[in-house]
């Protein structure tokens, strides 16, 4: 059982633990990018998350890809982070699944050593420091690229931040989206956005947004009827982290295809 | 030169454990009910900020009675070791049982070495996925550790209340009656806790994954 002096306790900070007991993953470290390419590292592809007037709706597709290769149909790229908030990853597979199993960890790790939740802004400061982190290995091709949602019990309101490669963190106002499809992807919820989207709208616009990069970038995947694999889309607002199920979606879809063949 | 007085070992160990009892007995009580969903902790505590009971990890919780600022400092260890140990490994194998364990072995040789035995008595307790894995480990002052099934007592005046709770508790109970059980036998026969001095603690099975929830004093009612 961990016990630490007074002046060398690592307080509320689970990777600050890690470190003080030796169990800190190593970073990834080398200097070939074209290693790392040989390698066939997955990667992860595109999110979107949407401001509306309740909260903010976060999508992400299902797709990682190795090159011109599929590697993985089921991959789920918006997690939640904790109650209030929703992490949407796109980058090297590895590292992100990483580095979102950790940020959920250090949020309630928090919560439980400190008694009370991080705010909004603090989680979002926590997340900037893991992708710094994570800079030596983005150099090697292994970029995380996360974007950060959630309901701030403060303010009572959506808040969304997207962040760069260094760590650099930037508050969005309206909508954010990343990974390999995101010019697609961005233009859609552009072009559809409202600041008095509802939820409903809200959905729709993402899951529209998702639509049109699948069907324009090749590694973002659409929705899979075939297989029942569709996106993940959540919503977080007062009442805290709700992810649509598939039925709901494939309905979604489904008006979506039907809007598409009209044309 | 000074010859330091001799001490025997037997008068030692008293004296610390006598030192360590006067020390929990002061302070008020908690109990630990088991109703069907889980277990409810009913702690006597004046203090809303000043938590007796809290979250160890999904499905364990910790009390503790006796000096705040040395059971917080076990609450925090335990937390660690608890996070550590999923990370590591997974979350399936944090378990309360090792827990309790490692706190004995802390609790055991702080009794022996240290300067002060610390002047606490903790509880630990786990809701399984079935009410046969309900498990609560009350672990004493020197590291003696005592695993109780349907109901724990600990701090001042424990025993009297183990011995309320030993003639009402009945199997099948839910929350409202699990914390009524509780709430009565730690008042005793001629006193009612007013509701601003109750922290409950809820750890149920029906929480989804992180079990443990505190309850609001104006749900108590």
């Amino acid at each position: 059982m961990p016990l630490f002096s007074t002046g060398d306790d690592p307080g509320s900070s689970f990777p600050e633990l890690l470190r003080r007991v030796g169990l800190q993953p190593p970073t990834i470290s080398g200097t070939s990018t074209d290693l790392m390419r040989e390698l066939g590292v997955p990667h992860a592809t595109t999110c979107v998350a949407v401001r509306y007037v309740d909260g903010v709706v976060m999508a992400g597709d299902r797709r990682a890809t190795a090159g011109n290769l599929i590697s993985h149909r089921s991959m789920e790229k918006v997690v939640e982070a904790d109650r209030h908030s929703g992490v949407a990853i796109a980058g090297a597979a590895g590292p992100a699944m990483e580095m979102i199993r950790l940020f959920q960890l250090q949020l309630e790790h928090y919560e439980k050593v400190e008694g009370s939740a991080l705010s909004l802004e603090g989680k979002a400061n926590q997340l900037s420091m893991m992708v710094r982190g994570n800079l030596q290995a983005a150099m090697m091709g292994m970029v995380v690229v996360p974007i950060f949602g959630g309901y701030d019990l403060r303010r009572g309101c959506g808040r969304l931040w997207d962040y760069d490669a260094t760590g650099g963190r930037y508050e969005e106002r309206d909508y954010v989206a990343t990974g390999s499809g995101s010019l697609h992807a961005g233009t859609v919820v552009k072009v559809g956005f409202r600041p008095d989207l509802g939820r409903d709208d809200a959905v729709d616009l993402a899951a529209r947004a998702l639509w049109e990069a699948a069907d324009a970038d090749s590694a973002t995947g659409g929705p899979d009827a075939l297989r029942g694999i569709y996106p993940v889309v959540a919503t977080i607002d007062v009442d805290g982290w709700s992810r649509l199920d598939d039925d709901d979606l494939a309905a979604r879809y489904e008006r979506i295809v039907a809007e598409v063949r009209s044309r | 030169m000074s010859q330091p007085f001799y001490v025997a070992p037997e008068q030692m160990m008293k004296d610390r454990a006598d030192f360590a009892r006067k020390g929990i007995a002061r302070g008020r009580a908690l109990v630990a009910v088991r109703y069907t969903d889980g277990i409810v902790i009913v702690a006597e505590n004046a203090s809303e900020t000043l938590r007796k009971v809290s979250e160890i990890y999904d499905r364990i919780a910790f009390a503790g009675v006796g000096k705040y600022n040395e059971f917080d400092q076990l609450r925090v260890a335990g937390v660690r070791a608890a996070d550590l140990k999923g990370f590591q490994y997974s979350r399936d194998d944090v378990d309360a049982r090792s827990l309790a364990n490692s706190y004995a072995q802390m609790l055991g040789t702080i009794f022996t070495h240290e300067m002060k035995p610390m002047e606490v008595e903790i509880l630990v307790a786990e809701v399984g996925l079935e009410p046969a894995g309900d498990q609560m480990f009350h672990i004493l002052y020197d590291g003696t550790v005592v695993d109780e099934r349907d109901y724990a007592a600990i701090g001042g005046d424990a025993e009297s209340i183990s011995a309320r709770l030993a003639d009402t508790w009945t199997d099948g109970l839910d929350r409202t009656a699990a914390i009524e059980l509780g709430r009565t036998a730690l008042a005793g026969a001629d006193r009612e806790i007013p509701v601003e001095d109750l922290e409950v603690a809820d750890l149920s099975r029906a929480n989804g994954r992180r079990c443990f929830q505190r309850l609001d004093r104006a749900e108590l009612g």
